[in-house]
């Protein structure tokens, strides 16, 4: 055992800071910057990292678990508005099933709570379902179940005005459009498969709070530590400090379960995988909704006005939380695994 | 990067695995009967002499000069087999490897790890809590010996103890953290007085209040030179705050695992909630054991221990309280099922935020010296 990142993953992570730190937005007005966004949203392109779950000639992944976690986690501390766990979570699904990459921008489809890839049947209209992280995106990909086990489908998006993570906008699939079946589906994906797709959309969720509570924790400690009051700053306060202390921990606590289950992504069988990343998520998602709001809190007034990042961080932790089930949902799946509960819980 | 066993660290793993199914002394749940800590002695001594304590510490005391990482195993494989934790010296053995020369560590480092030396801890006062360097303990010299007085307490099994690690002041000229040294006070002598206190879950080995009245101790037993019982004092509580330390990630897995088991047999006399506590401990548990992995991980390199301890000690404190708070919801309060096992596990959980450090100072030493508020 050493779970400590390996020089090229230190590496990796390097240049994920890096990309972030220069084009991500610094400030709630740089979110409608096009120029901006284009050029960070070119560097990732440059970068690769979308295609890190693509296949190789054996069909494992060109990068593992861990090398897209740590993506996830640098991209979100930045508030990277642009797409990466969408196209990531597509690519998977092709991988999985075998099937060539897509030939134009793709992300996932899901129901509209974001808990499970959205129900649909080939050939059919897709109401009520939502796909993610769509900035600039033409289709999103989804499972049509059948007998034999599950293929892929493809439906055309259109854009959507509601945008809860002010990062990463939804799509909704176009009114007349139907699920369509790709060329070459690849074969029928099975229960494992699904097992170990979800298992890497948890751990990528999971990184993606972590670097958004990351970013939280920092934003405020800057705050904390020129704001003045009483002549003197308020991180100098015991009340500041102990929020800001517990929302590291929590922070910190999230880092080693998230850690944990990107390494399972592709070193555990898919059930005990997607164990993995439920212990991660559940942890997370609840650390991360609290982290963020002491953010708000920290910020006093100036937290709750749109133009303080705090918000942004907790929007964006909102929908990590929900993608494939937040707390709630990732402890059933956790009892389930140690024999507790309705094995339904594991879909 | 990598969560995996290495062959070696697979083949040692089978090996524990094997020599448990022998060897389990099956003593009752660590924090809540007094027959445990009388059966650890024999315990220390079993897992000592097999080969299976002090992984990461030098041969010459005893120790198997293992990678850190290996106490990851133990952990996990004792808390498989339901066995008692291994028992939490680290503290001791850190501070004394780091701060005394090399003769009194050959005194007293190897009983403490082989088990035949029973130690405890005195460093807290009355009136010496969190504010530790305002202790008043003096030890007076005295021809080859020190002359030590005071009054400690939350030393943990003084009664059992052969030694006892004494923090003292030894000049009162000069601020108060640069005139404390620490000894090794030889516990059965005359001039020390035991009062052991009973914690709220009824256990009364583990909490005591020490009275020393000119109590003895030769003075080639200070550890480190006159006036280094501070920084010895923050080596011992730093790790002291160290779950990878203490092995408590194993006893948390364990608790669970036994919770785990009695809903399983019966789920329909849990309700919603009971079931919710069981799923987050469960989730608590298996944060603090992959946590520790990352600590553990962190030092292949080299011991190190800094400000971070202080986060390691608040997640464990949540991991044991969540643990606690289980035990209540499935475990019961046992207003005379015969059973009140589980409220004892409740009950002793709430110490976790206090002994140690309590939790207000480590969030206090979080927020100035990892996260750089103004102090």
């Amino acid at each position: 055992m050493d779970v400590r990142l390996s020089p090229e993953q230190q590496a990796l992570r390097d240049s994920a800071a890096q990309v972030v730190d220069r084009l991500g937005p610094s400030a709630v007005g740089q979110l409608d910057d096009a120029e901006r966004v284009d050029k960070l949203d070119a560097a990732v392109a440059a970068s690769g990292w979308r295609e890190l779950r693509t296949a190789e000639d054996t069909r494992a992944p060109l990068a593992s678990g861990v090398e897209a976690a740590i993506v996830a986690d640098e991209l979100s501390r930045g508030l990277a508005d642009v797409p990466y766990l969408g196209p990531t979570l597509a690519a998977e699904l092709r991988r999985l099933a075998g099937a060539p990459p897509a030939t134009s921008s793709e992300t996932v489809l899901l129901d509209a709570r974001l808990s499970a890839l959205a129900p649909v049947v080939a050939g059919a209209p897709v109401p009520g379902a939502v796909a993610i992280d769509a900035h600039g995106m033409d289709t999103a990909l989804t499972v049509v179940a059948g007998d034999g086990g599950g293929t892929l489908a493809s439906v055309a998006l259109q854009p959507v005005d509601q945008r809860t993570d002010l990062t990463r906008p939804s799509a909704v699939p176009v009114a007349s459009a139907t699920a369509v079946v790709p060329g070459d589906p690849g074969r029928p994906l099975t229960d494992d498969d699904l097992a170990a797709w979800t298992a890497l959309g948890l751990a990528l969720t999971s990184a993606d709070l972590v670097g958004t509570m990351r970013g939280a924790v920092e934003l405020s400690c800057e705050y904390a530590s020129s704001r003045r009051q009483y002549g003197a700053a308020i991180g100098s306060f015991q009340a500041v400090q102990h929020l800001l202390a517990d929302a590291f921990v929590a922070m910190e606590g999230s880092r080693s379960v998230a850690l944990h289950a990107a390494w399972a992504v592709d070193a555990l069988a898919p059930r005990d995988a997607l164990a993995a990343g439920a212990v991660a998520k559940a942890y997370a998602a609840r650390a991360a909704l609290g982290v963020c709001e002491t953010a708000i809190q920290v910020h006093g007034g100036i937290g709750n006005t749109w133009e303080c990042l705090a918000h942004v961080h907790l929007r964006r932790a909102m929908l990590s939380s929900d993608v494939l089930g937040g707390a709630g949902a990732n402890l059933q799946r956790v009892l389930v695994h140690h024999g507790i509960g309705d094995a339904d819980g594991l879909r | 990067m990598d969560f995996g066993d290495s062959g070696d660290e697979a083949d040692f793993r089978l090996r524990l695995r094997a020599w448990l199914e022998d060897h389990n002394p099956g003593l009752p749940t660590s924090s809540t009967d007094d027959e445990y800590w009388a059966g650890m002695a024999a315990w220390h001594q079993s897992l000592f002499d097999a080969g299976f304590f002090g992984m990461s510490w030098p041969r010459a005391i005893g120790g198997q000069e293992l990678p850190s990482v290996y106490d990851v195993i133990l952990d996990e494989e004792l808390a498989a087999a339901g066995a008692p934790p291994r028992p939490s010296l680290g503290y001791l053995v850190e501070g004394i490897l780091e701060h005394a020369g090399k003769d009194v560590q050959q005194r007293f480092l190897p009983g403490i790890v082989n088990g035949r030396d029973r130690w405890c801890q005195g460093f807290s006062e009355p009136d010496a809590g969190s504010d530790l360097a305002s202790l008043r303990t003096r030890a007076d010299r005295d021809g080859d010996e020190y002359v030590i007085t005071g009054h400690k307490v939350w030393t943990s099994y003084s009664d059992e103890a052969d030694y006892c690690l004494v923090l003292a002041r030894t000049d009162h000229d000069v601020p108060k953290h640069k005139g404390i040294s620490a000894f090794a006070v030889p516990m059965h002598q005359p001039g020390i007085e035991q009062r052991p206190l009973r914690m709220i879950n009824g256990i009364t080995k583990e909490f005591g209040e020490v009275i020393f009245d000119e109590a003895r101790v030769p003075a080639a037993d200070m550890i480190g030179a006159p006036g280094d019982g501070w920084p010895l004092a923050m080596t011992v509580v730093s790790h002291e705050r160290e779950p990878g330390e203490l092995g408590f990630a194993g006893r948390y897995t364990k608790l669970v695992k036994q919770l785990t088991g009695r809903v399983r047999a019966e789920p329909s006399a849990y309700d919603a909630e009971q079931v919710r506590e069981l799923g987050w401990a469960i989730v608590e548990a298996e944060m603090l054991r992959l946590h520790v992995c990352r600590r553990l991980s962190d030092r292949l390199d080299g011991i190190s221990h800094g400000p971070e301890g202080s986060v390691d000690k608040l997640l464990m404190t949540q991991a044991e309280q969540a643990v606690g708070h289980a035990a209540l919801a499935i475990g019961g309060a046992g207003h005379g099922d015969g059973d009140d096992t589980w409220s004892k596990v409740y009950l002793y959980s709430r110490a976790q935020s206090v002994m140690g450090g309590t939790s207000q100072i480590q969030r206090n030493l979080v927020a100035r010296r990892i996260l750089g508020l103004p102090g």
